[in-house]
């Protein structure tokens, strides 16, 4: 069973997914860290995923977003790298063009909305602490697809059910890296354990500071954000929503007891009703 | 380069990348083309480097450099020269390295005459015949070995001396140099001598200044300065820079001069040979190296031997007399030729029939892949094999290529799926436009599927000179076989149908040796006795190790002399794979390259005159006294055990005949080359042409184009060129176009348009502009556009982008439109495709097209269909006043 | 230049391709992150080519609105039903226990239809999961159903008056959870227009049950057993409108799509639709043919008009998936006051 959503307070740093979700002595929770500052854009991790998973292709249209023509994850596309063309102030006062890159990819939530709200259980935690789809469990009710702050998981067409980066699950249990992160040249795609990661990242962050690009920052590092952080992180050198991130994500679930208690309200008022409803009659004859 | 420094490939590994001070990427868009390769740029860069990118466009690479300049395509000589302008006027050169290891101080003869003196040519120019006689760029004083010397003086006669000489030399220094002519060069080691190459090169490039380069590159002087002062801050003792270029530098009539221009600004700077310095060449697929190496081209046989022409006093002693050099590995030509002889005739081949050197065709001009099509077009050419080649998209003017196969007799086309070359005789465009009809085609057309990589064994040779194995995972499916099973069982047959034959025209293939073994269900031969027999044995069938034991006496057999000892002790070195954390940085156990091993070439002039590294903090190799040889990380491209101060006595001949400080071993007097006294046919220097269609004139000299370029000579509408500069009717193509490559997809798309990973990333074909050129022309992004020039027309999506910025040339402003050039008809994504546009005119030293900068004409909407295609392209013909005559001068 | 060396040892200083410091370097944007904030929010904000940021849900109309509207006529109908079970108006109830039988049903074969893969439906009850209100629901339904069936079967067949009682009665015990959980359900998402509407939402769903419920009632019940439904259809209009309203006001900017586009003119039409129902069940009490007629209307208005504020509600929430703004600018202003020290809205 899934938490119920935690307090308003800030989480444990210490909190395992993995451990939390029954696996007696899992191994060190893994994850991706991704620095977009040294994508170089050339989508092998888009094709490596792809031809790993056996996605299927999902159209043929340009869409003139510069070089990015996957447009943004869904059901088959489980790695998607963003381009945004940019001009920036510089220093001296001038424009300076750039041109970010960044790889995409589902975050595997700590505290997962998908994940929380799968009625059949499809959606498991496993013992790395990623969330993947059972697709054969998997029914394509549809849930989890609006209740990812991130818009990651999606129904596919033709197939009925849910699909989604498993974060090569296949090749974890293998003692290999994920193919995006075995394809990337640049290992701008860095996969390990995601203690590892965070101290990595956090240093990064420093370095870049320190080198004079104020603008480098993580996103979904944190314990205490509005999903309990990610297991895939990134940096990034501009604020979330350029890239077509939400800027504050929160999991859904963290409103949930609030929720069923409005709900249990609004029986009890409903209930109420209908027993006024027959009461008043009585009151009708009586007068 | 082969002319510079001896060998035609690049002086470095990309993993070497990772040392430079500074990278300067150029004619290259490696994080795009090479994104694997690019990853050593990501390496030297996390150290400090800085890397320059300098095109066109901003692209993926320049996403990741510290400087991104935007220059006109065609104008990188102005730019490169304008910064050897600025080492040699503000003496930023390394001295004690150009005096010691390059050719700067010898003196040329006194009959030379510059562009300086000549308005833009050389002396020597033959107008006529279009071509330059090099005499007068010789060494002074040397008796220049007639090159010509025993031709007969019939041959010189005939009307096709000129193309001879067209079927030129650059190629065949792809391992040994020139020659120079017997006797030492004067030298004057002060380089003050007005005639010292030194002060020739002075005076040459005077006019490269940084106003030229605004003028004519539309690059701001600041920008301009800044990269001068990047590299030779980071050149020198202390400091290396490393150059990077690919098909944006050699896809120009001038396309061999920019390396040259390149080669003598390293060369200037004291880079080759050195650690984190260097030219990195990118090749532009994963083996074309190999196909120059054991060639797939008419003017060269493996090893970069030439290709013999067609005299009748030749024999082999002549031949060998008349390519060979008199100093360095060069010189020992005679046994790497004889060696490849006894490896294709075997027993055959004998001392008393000159080792059956008569079985060599013969060249009677040049023959290159565009010469072949004016062949077609004249009905001279018959048959044609395409070997994983789809010309009628990948080739330039297209349509020619079409046009040139239907007049064929038969057509052989093997690749993976039905690409256009295949099929455009009921599909291509001219089918649409009924300048062809199915029905009148008379070209029989066979179709043979070929087997993957992964479906055979066999090696590449990757763009930094290194063979590596890949091993066969599974069967080929259906009727798909090797290239190797085909050319093998093809020849087979032949020799079966010819077994009885006392014909002395077939004495050639009958005496072939033509006996590998054969494996496997599908009696695939097995391509590791093809490896063993180019790494060649002994006469006691003992595999050899380096190409320093084959003999000129018929006792050693070696398929390809540079090659020699990949498979030395009988192990196929290229199936090596240590793992580079098990090894040293240069990981000399990962696969094999050529020559011997060595991955940095040159690697003598990392140390000084005295053998020891030039810095402390850029060791290669080094002089280890007490051992008595050379030491280091890398294989020593040098006698292992020649002192640094060795100086050869006047009788040497041959590798004894290199000096203890002669890094450039294959080079004729050991030296690299700033002035190129021969190998090349369009100059011993550099000199800045216009593209064959410009927008532009040139500004500085008054010979507007390369004045010996090949221009491809045949009368059709649709193989016209335009009128440039100043010239009536420039107008009407006032932009720069420029083709490339993308990340996504794969050269003419046969490998990438067919698979719907490759296919959906980037799905159609569109062409790049600013948003000023889209507000000038009317174009919308996302909208479509029609592309035009003389020869053809074609239609592309627009993408409006900031990326391929407006320039100010020559004080106007010039728009430059980006074309990705993958497309064509068949395949999951499909479109037009880019080639149609470029023109038939070709750098004259190696035959490649110029595809990187020619001038269109680009307007909104959809192309036409039909025969109002063809009216469109006529209707700008007219309107620009083109002949047949137009762009053909001098 | 590079600080490693290739040196006679080897190399030194060398670092991973990872740590490259990227190309161009940027000038910082702001000052501080923490510094001073702009008191008005820009009405700009960026996005990644105007593309959602959240996926739009998947659900199509008419199954997964239909639905919504008829588990709400189902539950308030067993309410009904039980009341007019136990104060004696069996026309009522037969009609109550008919309506909400065949809802539930209707409503079931949306759901399955709505699925990618119905023949799995069974799987929906492997895990009983508290935090995904859609298994709380199928289990509310794998009971509710059986009783409901039960208690129109016995009413239908006149039978069995004991079972059918028992049926009946579970089937209202049910009926509260029935109609309000699918609040839950929409509201348990990241969509904006519904989500941060989930205080509200579950009343304005129970409103909306007990208008329908008690339209039908009016609609199919003789007039003299109708009066509890009339009661209960006015109770259900004003719960709604109240709640509605509050939400909308409450929601900020993930109110916008209610008053814009489809979502919009059902809203709209639901209120008006209201408005008569109300007018009808307050006003139109006159007795014979007349009365009946008019009560008919007033019966089918107040169903149409629940029907309406779910499509209505429905459709609001996919805009506002659709459009980025709704997820950026709400996210981007909490953050923003979050670090000037003021409390989240």
């Amino acid at each position: 069973m899934t938490i119920l959503g935690s307090a308003s307070g800030p989480a444990r740093r210490s909190y395992d997914p993995a451990s939390e979700s029954g696996y007696p002595a899992p191994p060190p929770r893994m994850g991706f860290f991704t620095d977009t500052s040294v994508c170089i854009g050339c989508k092998a991790c888009e094709v490596a995923c792809k031809e790993w998973n056996h996605v299927p292709e999902d159209g043929l249209a340009l869409t003139g977003m510069s070089y990015d023509n996957s447009v943004g994850l869904s059901a088959d596309t489980w790695r998607r790298v963003a381009f945004i063309e940019q001009r920036k102030p510089v220093a001296d006062g001038q424009d300076q063009f750039r041109w970010l890159m960044a790889s995409d990819v589902c975050k595997h939530c700590t505290h997962a909305a998908c994940l929380d709200v799968c009625p059949t259980g499809a959606l498991f935690r496993t013992e790395f602490g990623t969330v993947v789809v059972q697709e054969d469990v998997c029914n394509g009710c549809g849930y989890c697809v609006p209740a990812c702050p991130y818009g990651v998981i999606d129904r596919r067409q033709d197939d009925g059910r849910a699909w989604k980066c498993t974060l090569c699950y296949d090749r974890l249990g293998d003692g290999m890296e994920p193919a995006c992160a075995k394809a990337c040249p640049t290992e701008s795609i860095q996969f390990g354990p995601l203690d590892e990661l965070r101290e990595r990242a956090a240093a990064r962050v420093t370095q870049l500071h320190a080198s004079g690009v104020a603008d480098a920052r993580l996103y979904g590092e944190d314990p205490d954000d509005g999903v309990g952080g990610d297991g895939a992180f990134f940096l990034l050198l501009d604020e979330p929503e350029v890239y077509g991130l939400p800027p504050d994500p929160v999991v859904t679930t963290r409103d949930l007891s609030a929720m069923w208690r409005q709900v249990g309200a609004a029986a009890v008022t409903l209930a109420a009703g209908a027993a006024a409803a027959f009461a008043a009659t009585l009151l009708g004859r009586r007068t | 380069m082969g002319t510079s420094f001896g060998r035609g490939g690049a002086t470095t590994f990309q993993q070497d990348l990772q040392n430079a001070d500074c990278i300067l990427i150029e004619g290259s868009n490696m994080a795009e083309c090479h994104p694997v390769g690019f990853q050593w740029v990501m390496e030297a860069k996390a150290r400090g480097a800085t890397v320059i990118h300098v095109d066109p466009r901003f692209t993926r690479t320049s996403a990741l450099a510290d400087v991104h300049v935007p220059l006109r395509a065609g104008s990188d000589i102005v730019f490169l020269g304008g910064i050897v302008n600025y080492v040699l006027q503000n003496e930023q050169y390394f001295r004690e390295y150009v005096i010691a290891y390059t050719n700067a101080p010898v003196i040329i003869s006194e009959d030379f005459a510059d562009t300086e003196d000549l308005d833009g040519i050389f002396s020597g120019l033959d107008r006529e015949h279009r071509f330059y006689d090099p005499h007068s760029w010789q060494y002074q004083g040397l008796e220049v070995q007639a090159a010509s010397g025993e031709r007969d003086q019939q041959y010189q006669d005939r009307a096709q001396a000129a193309t001879v000489r067209q079927a030129a030399r650059g190629e065949a220094h792809g391992s040994g140099g020139a020659e120079v002519g017997a006797g030492d060069p004067e030298r004057d080691e002060t380089l003050t001598h007005p005639r010292c190459v030194f002060q020739i090169l002075k005076r040459h490039f005077a006019r490269y200044t940084p106003e030229m380069v605004e003028q004519i590159c539309g690059v701001p002087t600041g920008t301009f300065r800044r990269v001068c002062e990047l590299l030779t801050e980071n050149s020198g003792r202390e400091r290396t820079s490393a150059f990077v270029y690919s098909v944006g530098w050699t896809q120009h009539t001038v396309g061999v001069q920019y390396i040259r221009t390149a080669s003598i600004l390293q060369a200037l700077l004291g880079n080759i040979g050195r650690p984190g310095g260097g030219i990195m060449a990118l090749r532009g697929h994963a083996s074309i190296q190999g196909s120059t190496d054991i060639p797939t081209l008419f003017d060269l046989l493996p090893g970069y031997i030439p290709m013999p022409h067609a005299h009748e006093n030749e024999n082999l002693d002549s031949f060998v007399e008349a390519e060979s050099t008199k100093k360095g590995y060069w010189a020992n030509m005679r046994a790497y030729t004889v060696s490849l002889l006894k490896a294709w005739w075997g027993d055959a081949a004998t001392a008393e029939n000159d080792f059956c050197f008569d079985y060599l065709p013969r060249l009677t001009g040049s023959h290159s892949t565009y010469e072949t099509v004016m062949a077609q077009l004249a009905g001279d050419c018959r048959g044609f094999f395409l070997f994983g080649e789809n010309p009628a998209v990948g080739s330039a003017n297209a349509k020619m290529q079409r046009l040139g196969m239907a007049k064929l007799d038969w057509l052989v086309v093997r690749d993976f799926s039905l690409i256009e070359s295949a099929t455009w005789w009921k599909d291509g465009p001219e089918i649409d436009t009924g300048e062809m009809r199915t029905e009148d085609v008379g070209t029989e057309v066979f179709f043979f599927p070929a087997a993957a990589h992964t479906e055979k064994n066999g090696s590449f040779t990757n763009t930094q000179r290194m063979l590596q194995w890949h091993h066969q995972a599974v069967e080929p499916r259906g009727d798909a076989r090797s290239d190797l099973w085909f050319a093998y069982h093809l020849g087979r047959r032949i020799r079966e149908k010819l077994a009885g034959s006392a014909e002395e025209m077939d004495r050639p293939v009958q005496d072939l040796t033509w006996d590998y073994p054969v494996r496997g269900p599908l009696d695939e031969p097995d391509a590791e006795a093809v490896l063993a027999e180019i790494n060649g044995w002994d006469a006691e069938s003992r595999p050899l190790s380096a190409y320093t034991e084959l003999q000129d006496d018929g006792s050693t057999v070696c398929g390809c002399w540079i090659y020699c000892g990949v498979y030395a002790d009988g192990v196929n070195q290229a199936a090596r794979r240590k793992p580079g954390r098990e090894q040293n940085w240069v990981a000399g156990e990962w696969g094999w390259a050529w020559p011997a091993n060595r991955r940095i070439i040159y690697n003598r002039a990392s140390a000084d005159p005295d053998g020891r590294p030039w810095s402390e903090r850029k060791a290669l190799v080094w002089w280890d006294a007490d051992k008595g040889k050379w030491a280091g990380h890398d294989v020593a491209d040098f006698a292992a055990d020649k002192r640094p101060d060795y100086r050869p006595p006047d009788t040497a001949t041959g590798p004894d005949a290199l000096s203890g400080i002669d890094p450039f071993i294959m080079q004729a007097d050991g030296k690299a080359w700033l002035f190129a006294p021969a190998g090349l046919v369009d100059g011993p220097l550099p000199a800045h042409y216009e593209p064959q269609d410009s927008p532009f004139s040139n500004l500085l000299y008054g010979q507007q184009r390369n004045p010996v370029r090949q221009v491809l000579v045949f009368q059709h509408p649709d193989n016209r060129l335009q009128p440039s500069g100043g010239e009536p009717g420039s107008e009407i193509f006032p932009y720069v176009a420029t083709t490339y490559r993308l990340t996504e997809q794969h050269t003419a798309g046969g490998m990438s348009r067919w698979l719907p990973y490759l296919s959906e990333l980037q799905p159609e074909f569109f062409c790049e502009i600013s948003p000023e050129l889209a507000s000038e022309r009317g174009l919308e992004h996302l909208g479509w556009a029609t592309i035009v020039t003389a020869r053809n027309c074609v239609e592309a999506r627009v993408l409006v982008t900031d990326r391929v910025p407006p320039l100010t040339v020559q004080g106007r402003q010039l728009h430059q439109i980006g074309l990705p050039y993958h497309w064509g008809g068949n395949g999951i994504s499909t479109g037009d495709a880019a080639n149609e546009l470029p023109y038939m005119s070709l750098d004259p030293n190696v035959h490649i097209q110029e595809v990187k900068a020619f001038a269109c004409d680009i307007r909104p909407g959809r192309r036409p269909r039909g025969p109002a295609r063809v009216e469109l392209v006529r209707d700008y013909q007219r309107r620009a006043g083109i002949t047949e005559k137009t762009g053909m001068e001098i | 230049m590079s600080h490693a060396k290739v040196t006679r040892e080897g190399l030194q200083d060398a670092r991973p391709g990872r740590e490259a410091k990227p190309g161009t370097p940027t000038q910082r944007r702001r000052t501080g992150r923490r510094a001073e904030q702009p008191m008005v929010p820009p009405a700009e904000f960026a996005s990644y080519y105007g593309k959602p940021v959240l996926n739009t849900p998947v659900w199509r109309s008419p199954d997964i609105p239909g639905y919504l509207f008829l588990g709400g006529l189902a539950g308030g109908s067993s309410l009904l039903a039980a009341g007019a079970q136990l104060t004696g108006r069996p026309a009522l109830a037969r009609a109550s226990k008919t309506a909400a039988l065949g809802a539930a049903c209707l409503g079931l074969a949306g759901l399955l239809h709505d699925l990618g893969r119905p023949a799995r439906f069974a799987n929906m009850l492997r895990v009983f999961k508290v935090t995904s209100p859609m298994s709380v629901g199928s289990w509310i339904l794998s009971g509710y159903v059986p009783a409901a069936g039960a208690a129109a079967a016995c009413a239908l067949i006149g039978r069995l008056p004991r079972t059918g009682a028992a049926a009946t009665a579970a089937a209202a015990v049910l009926a509260p959870g029935l109609a309000s959980y699918t609040a839950a359900l929409i509201t348990d998402t990241a969509v904006p227009a519904w989500h941060e509407g989930y205080r509200e939402m579950p009343f304005v769903f129970t409103g909306s049950a007990a208008m329908a419920s008690g339209g039908l009632g009016l609609l199919a019940a003789p007039l003299d057993e109708s009066q509890p439904a009339r009661n209960l259809a006015v109770f259900g209009v004003g719960i709604e409108a109240a709640a509605f309203e509050r939400m909308t006001r409450r929601m900020g900017m993930a109110a916008e799509p209610y008053r814009s586009g489809r979502a919009d003119a059902y809203i709209r039409a639901g209120q008006a639709l209201s408005v008569l129902g109300v007018a009808g069940a307050l006003l139109g009490r006159a007795g014979g043919r007349r009365g009946r007629v008019i009560s008919a209307l007033t019966g089918a208005s107040l169903l149409a008009a629940s029907a309406a504020t779910r499509w209505g509600i429905f459709h609001a929430g996919l805009a506002s998936a659709a459009d980025p703004k709704y997820t950026v600018v709400p996210q981007r202003d909490r953050l923003r006051s979050r670090a000037a020290g003021s409390p989240p809205p």
